[in-house]
C-alpha cells in the first residue's frame, strides 16, 4: 500500500515572529524555516508503518516556494521514498491545497494520506478535512494512535475530555496530533541517501487548478501586551477579585 | 536558558565565500558533497544539536557526572542523547569510508562540531576524544588492533580517552612515570595513575578504549622514552565480543569550575596484576603517535572557543532586545528603551559578533587546509597546506579559546545583575569556557610552539603564503570605491608593516635569545590572531560589497558584514600596528624583576 504525506514549509517553531511594519503579514526575510512540526509527525508515522511492513512506498508532497524542496529532502532523509513539489510563489489557502492534493491522489492512488492537523503558521486546521470531502474518503482527525487491522484503520483521536477510537474503511485521510509519535532525527547516512531520491517538480497549472485565494487578509497585528500581574495578600482577596473584578465565579 | 539556534547561514557564508570549500568539494574524493548536501547536513545536525543535546546542557551543569559504586554515571538525559548522536552517524562524519566513516570534509565536520559544542560543550567532549583515538589508531596501530577497535570507535558505540597527564607531569609530558612491562604474548602490563582524564569512565557506551602514554623498562629519559598503549576497559575477544574487565578503574572524579557533565577522572591502572595494553606504533615513538591525536584535538578545542562565544552571543542578543532600561537621546520615546539602543551595549554585542565571524573564518580555513593537505592533487601543495595547518593550529587553539572566555564574560556583562545569577545560564558559559585555554596544552605552551617551531618550519613558507594572501586582499580592497573598505585596507596595510617587524624580531630571538622570544610569545600569538581575524572579516566585507554592488542582494546580512569588518579593524588592528613596542619589549622587564622579593 502507498502512503502520501503532505508537508509544509513554515517559520521554525523556535523563531519569535515579528509583524511587518505595514501590518500586511509576518516578517519572513532571513527567518529560519522548517517543516511544520505536525507534518514531521505525519512523516514519522508513515515511516513506522513502512518499517512494520504495512506500507510499501511513502510519497511526500509539498506545495509552496522552490525552497520547499529542502522540506521534502528532510522527509526523504527521515526515510520517505520520493517527493513531489508543486511549486508556487503565491499565497495558497487550504481549499487550494486540498484540491491539488486530490489531483495528486487521483494520479498516485494511495490508500492512505497523512497530514498534520494544522500548520503552525496559519493554524487553519482545514486541509485534511477538505481533502476527505473532495475525495469522499473516510477521515480520522487529531490522531494520537494509529493501527492497521487488515483493511481497516483504527484511529484513536483526542477529543474534549478523553479519547475516542474510530474504525475506518480505507482509503482514508489521517491528520496527526502531537502525541501520535516523536519524530526521529535524520541520520547522516540517510541524509546522503536522500540526495539520490527523486523529487518530481510540478506547477499548480499542470493540474488545471485555480489557486487564487478566496480570503483576503486585511491586517496582521501583534497580540496586546500582557498587563503586569499583581500579588495578592490572601485567598479571600483572590476569591473577591475573581468574583467582582474578573467575574468568573 | 534561551534556545540555541544553529547559525547555518553564517557557516555556509564562511565555507563558500571565505574558505576554499568549493574548490575542495570539486576534488574527486568529495564528489558527492554538493552545496545542497552541505546545507542538509548542517540543518539536520543543527536540529539534533538544538534539540535533545541543548536540552540537557543546564541540567548537566547542575547535576554533573557522579561516581557511584566505582562507576561513573553521567547526568540525566546524557545516555539517551548520546544514543541519538551515535544512531545519527555523526561521530564518523569526516572519517574515511573504508573505516566506516561518512567521508565528508574535515571542515564540514568542524562546523557540525561547532553546533554540538554550542549546544552542550560537556557533552561534545566525549566524541572529541573518541575522534582523537580514531586518528591515532588509524595512523599508527597494527592491522589487528585496527580490525578489533576502529569501526566501533568510528561509529561511537565505544568511546576513546587520552591519558597523558599525571600529578607531576602536566605541560611537561616527558616527566611521566606510568610503567609498561612487556609480556611474552606481545602485550604489556600497565601500572600507574593518570589524572584529569576526560570521560575516563561513564555510562554512555559499552566499552571505553584508553590510549595511555607510559614508559617501557630502560627507556630513554624525557619525551624520547614514551610509548603509546591501547588499554581497553573491557577486553575484546577476536570475534568482537566483549569479555572480562581490565585491571583499571576510575578512582575519583574532580569537582570543578565548569563542564560539570564531563567526567574528569583519576584513572588507576594496574592496582593488582597490571592493566593489559597493546602497543600503538613503535616503542619510544609515543609522542609522535600522540601528536597525531592532539593536532586535530587542538583545533577542536579552538572550536570550543567559537562555540561558547556564539552561544553567549545569542543569549546576550536576546536579552539586549528584551530588557528595557533607561532612556536614550537617540530614541524618541517616553518609555524606557531596550538596552540594545544604548551604544555601549551595541559595542559589547558587536565586539562578540565580530570575533565570532573572525574565529569562524580562521577555523574553517584551517579545516579546509587540513582537507587539502590530504586530498590536493599536487604534492607540493599538499605539503604547503599541511604546514599551514601546523602553523595555524596553535593560533586556532589559543586565540579562539581566549576569546571564547572573554566573550562569555562580555555576554554576561550585557545581562547586568541577571548575568551573575546562575539561573540565567550566562554564567555557565563563562565557567564552561574557562577550561579551554588550559587543556590540550595550555595557551602559553601553544605560544611557545608557534614561536619556536611553527614559524620557522620550511624556512617560513607557510607564513609567506599568508602574507601574500593578505597583501592581495589589501590591493583588492583598494580597487573598490568604498570609504569603509578604504579605511580597512589602510589599517591592514599598516598592520602588515608592523607585523613583519614583530615577526622578524621574534624569529631571530627564537634562535639566539630564549628569554626574549619566550617572554613575547603569547603577545605575538595574540596579534597574529588579530591580524588573521581581521583578514577574514575584511574578505567577508569585500565579498559582501561586491554582492551589493552587483545588485545580487541588499540584505542587512551583507551590509552588516562590511561594518563588522570595519569595527574590528578600527578597534583591534591598532594593537597589531603598535605590536613592535610590546613584542620587542621581550624579556627585559620580565628578566630583570626580582620575583623572589615578591614573596612567593
Ligand atoms: C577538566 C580537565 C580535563 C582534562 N582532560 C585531560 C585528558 O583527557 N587527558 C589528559 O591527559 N589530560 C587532561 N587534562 C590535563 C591538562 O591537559 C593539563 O592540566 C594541562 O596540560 C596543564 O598541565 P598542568 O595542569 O600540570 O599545569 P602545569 O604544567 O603545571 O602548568 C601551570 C602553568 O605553568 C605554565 N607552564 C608550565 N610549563 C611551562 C613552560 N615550559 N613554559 C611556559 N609556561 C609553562 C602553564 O602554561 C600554566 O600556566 C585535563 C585537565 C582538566 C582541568
Amino acid at each position: 500500500m502507498k502512503v502520501l504525506v503532505a508537508v509544509k514549509r513554515v517559520v521554525d517553531y523556535n523563531v519569535k515572529v515579528r509583524v511587518k511594519s505595514d501590518n500586511t503579514g509576518i516578517e519572513l526575510t532571513n527567518v529560519k524555516m522548517s517543516m511544520n512540526p505536525f507534518d514531521e509527525i505525519a512523516v514519522e508515522e508513515a515511516i513506522r508503518l513502512k518499517e512494520a511492513n504495512k506500507v510499501s512506498e511513502i510519497i511526500i508532497v509539498s506545495i509552496g516556494p522552490k525552497q520547499s524542496q529542502e522540506t521534502i529532502r528532510t522527509a526523504l532523509a527521515m526515510g520517505a521514498d520520493r517527493g513531489i513539489l508543486i511549486e508556487t510563489e503565491s499565497e495558497i489557502q487550504p481549499l487550494s491545497v486540498a484540491k491539488l492534493l486530490k489531483e495528486v491522489c487521483d494520479q498516485e492512488k494511495p490508500e492512505l494520506v497523512i497530514l498534520g492537523k494544522q500548520a503552525i503558521d496559519d493554524d487553519a486546521n482545514q486541509t485534511g478535512q477538505m481533502l476527505s470531502a473532495l475525495l469522499n474518503w473516510s477521515q480520522g482527525t487529531f490522531a494520537s494512535k494509529l493501527e492497521i487491522e487488515e483493511d481497516k484503520l483504527l484511529v484513536t483521536r483526542e477529543i474534549d475530555g478523553g479519547l475516542e477510537t474510530l474504525k475506518l474503511t480505507m482509503p482514508s485521510i489521517i491528520t496527526t496530533d502531537l502525541r501520535l509519535n516523536e519524530p526521529r532525527y535524520a541520520s547522516l547516512p540517510n541524509i546522503m541517501k536522500a540526495k539520490k531520491k527523486p523529487i518530481e517538480e510540478k506547477k499548480p497549472e499542470d493540474f488545471g487548478i485555480d489557486i487564487s485565494p478566496r480570503l483576503t487578509t486585511l491586517k496582521v497585528i501583534e497580540p496586546p501586551k500582557r498587563e503586569a500581574g499583581v500579588m495578592l495578600e490572601s485567598i479571600p482577596q483572590l476569591v473577591d477579585k475573581l468574583k467582582n473584578e474578573a467575574k468568573v465565579i | 536558558m534561551p534556545h540555541y539556534s544553529p547559525p547555518i547561514d553564517e557557516v555556509l557564508f564562511t565555507l563558500n565565500e571565505i574558505t576554499a570549500y568549493r574548490e575542495l568539494t570539486s576534488l574527486s574524493n568529495f564528489k558527492d558533497i554538493s552545496e545542497d548536501l552541505t546545507q542538509a547536513v548542517l540543518k539536520e545536525a543543527g536540529k539534533l544539536a538544538s534539540g535533545p543535546i541543548a536540552d540537557i546542557n543546564q541540567i548537566g551543569d547542575k547535576k554533573g557526572a557522579t561516581l557511584e559504586n566505582g562507576s561513573v554515571k553521567t547526568a540525566p538525559g546524557f545516555p539517551e542523547a548520546y544514543k541519538k548522536f551515535v544512531e545519527g552517524g555523526w561521530n564518523g562524519i569526516s572519517f574515511p569510508e573504508d573505516i566506516g566513516g561518512q567521508n565528508m570534509p574535515f571542515a564540514l565536520g568542524l562546523s557540525v562540531n561547532e553546533f554540538f559544542t554550542s549546544a552542550n560543550m560537556a557533552f561534545s567532549l566525549c566524541p572529541l576524544l573518541t575522534s582523537g583515538a580514531v586518528e591515532a589508531i588509524s595512523a599508527h596501530a597494527s592491522e589487528s588492533i585496527k580490525k578489533k577497535y576502529l569501526s566501533k570507535l568510528v561509529s561511537g558505540e565505544w568511546t576513546g580517552t587520552m591519558n597523558l597527564t599525571e600529578p607531576q607531569a602536566g605541560s611537561d609530558v616527558g616527566s611521566l612515570t606510568t610503567k609498561a612491562i612487556p609480556n611474552s604474548d606481545g602485550s604489556y602490563n600497565i601500572f600507574g595513575t593518570k589524572i584529569y582524564i576526560t570521560y575516563g569512565d561513564h555510562d554512555l557506551a559499552e566499552n571505553i578504549i584508553h590510549l595511555v602514554l607510559a614508559r617501557t623498562p630502560d627507556s630513554p629519559k624525557g619525551t624520547k622514552g614514551i610509548s603509546l598503549f591501547l588499554v581497553p576497559k573491557f577486553f575484546v575477544n577476536d570475534d568482537g565480543v566483549i569479555a572480562e574487565k581490565n585491571d583499571l578503574r576510575c578512582g575519583s572524579l574532580e569537582r570543578k569550575l565548569g563542564i560539570h557533565a564531563s567526567p574528569t577522572a583519576v584513572m588507576l591502572y594496574g592496582e593488582t596484576q597490571g592493566a593489559k595494553g597493546w602497543l600503538i606504533g613503535q616503542e619510544n615513538q609515543g609522542m609522535r603517535c600522540m601528536f597525531t591525536m592532539m593536532n586535530h584535538a587542538r583545533i577542536d578545542v579552538g572550536v570550543q572557543g567559537l562555540s561558547i562565544a556564539e552561544r553567549a552571543y545569542q543569549q546576550a542578543l536576546e536579552y539586549a532586545f528584551s530588557r528595557k532600561q533607561g532612556k536614550s537621546p537617540l530614541v524618541q520615546s517616553d518609555e524606557s528603551v531596550s538596552i540594545i539602543e544604548h551604544p555601549d551595549v551595541k559595542r559589547m554585542i558587536l565586539d562578540i559578533k565580530s570575533k565570532i565571524d573572525a574565529m569562524r573564518g580562521l577555523i574553517l580555513t584551517t579545516g579546509v587546509y587540513a582537507d587539502l593537505s590530504k586530498y590536493h592533487s599536487n604534492d607540493d601543495s599538499k605539503k604547503l597546506y599541511s604546514e599551514l595547518v601546523d602553523l595555524l593550529t596553535p593560533i586556532v587553539k589559543s586565540w579562539c579559546t581566549d576569546i571564547g572566555f572573554s566573550s562569555a564574560s562580555t555576554g554576561l556583562q550585557v545581562h547586568g545583575g541577571m548575568g551573575f545569577i546562575e539561573e540565567t545560564g550566562a554564567a555557565q558559559h563563562l565557567r564552561d569556557s574557562r577550561i579551554a585555554p588550559i587543556y590540550e596544552g595550555t595557551n602559553g605552551i601553544q605560544a611557545l610552539d608557534l614561536v619556536f617551531r611553527k614559524l620557522s618550519q620550511s624556512g617560513g613558507k607557510a607564513v609567506d603564503f599568508l602574507f601574500k594572501q593578505i597583501r592581495e586582499l589589501i590591493s583588492d580592497l583598494n580597487n573598490e570605491d568604498s570609504q569603509d573598505l578604504e579605511i580597512i585596507s589602510e589599517l591592514l596595510e599598516k598592520s602588515m608593516d608592523s607585523f613583519k617587524i614583530s615577526t622578524e624580531w621574534i624569529s631571530s630571538k627564537a634562535i639566539k635569545n630564549f628569554n626574549d622570544a619566550a617572554s613575547s610569545a603569547s603577545i605575538y600569538l595574540d596579534i597574529f590572531g588579530i591580524l588573521l581575524g581581521s583578514y577574514f572579516l575584511s574578505k567577508a566585507a569585500l565579498k559582501s560589497f561586491n554582492k551589493i554592488k552587483n545588485q545580487k542582494t541588499n540584505s542587512s546580512f551583507y551590509k552588516n558584514k562590511i561594518q563588522i569588518a570595519r569595527f574590528f579593524a578600527e578597534q583591534y588592528l591598532p594593537r597589531v600596528i603598535n605590536s613592535p613596542v610590546s613584542v620587542k619589549a621581550g624579556g627585559t622587564a620580565l628578566g630583570s624583576v626580582d620575583f623572589a622579593s615578591f614573596g612567593g
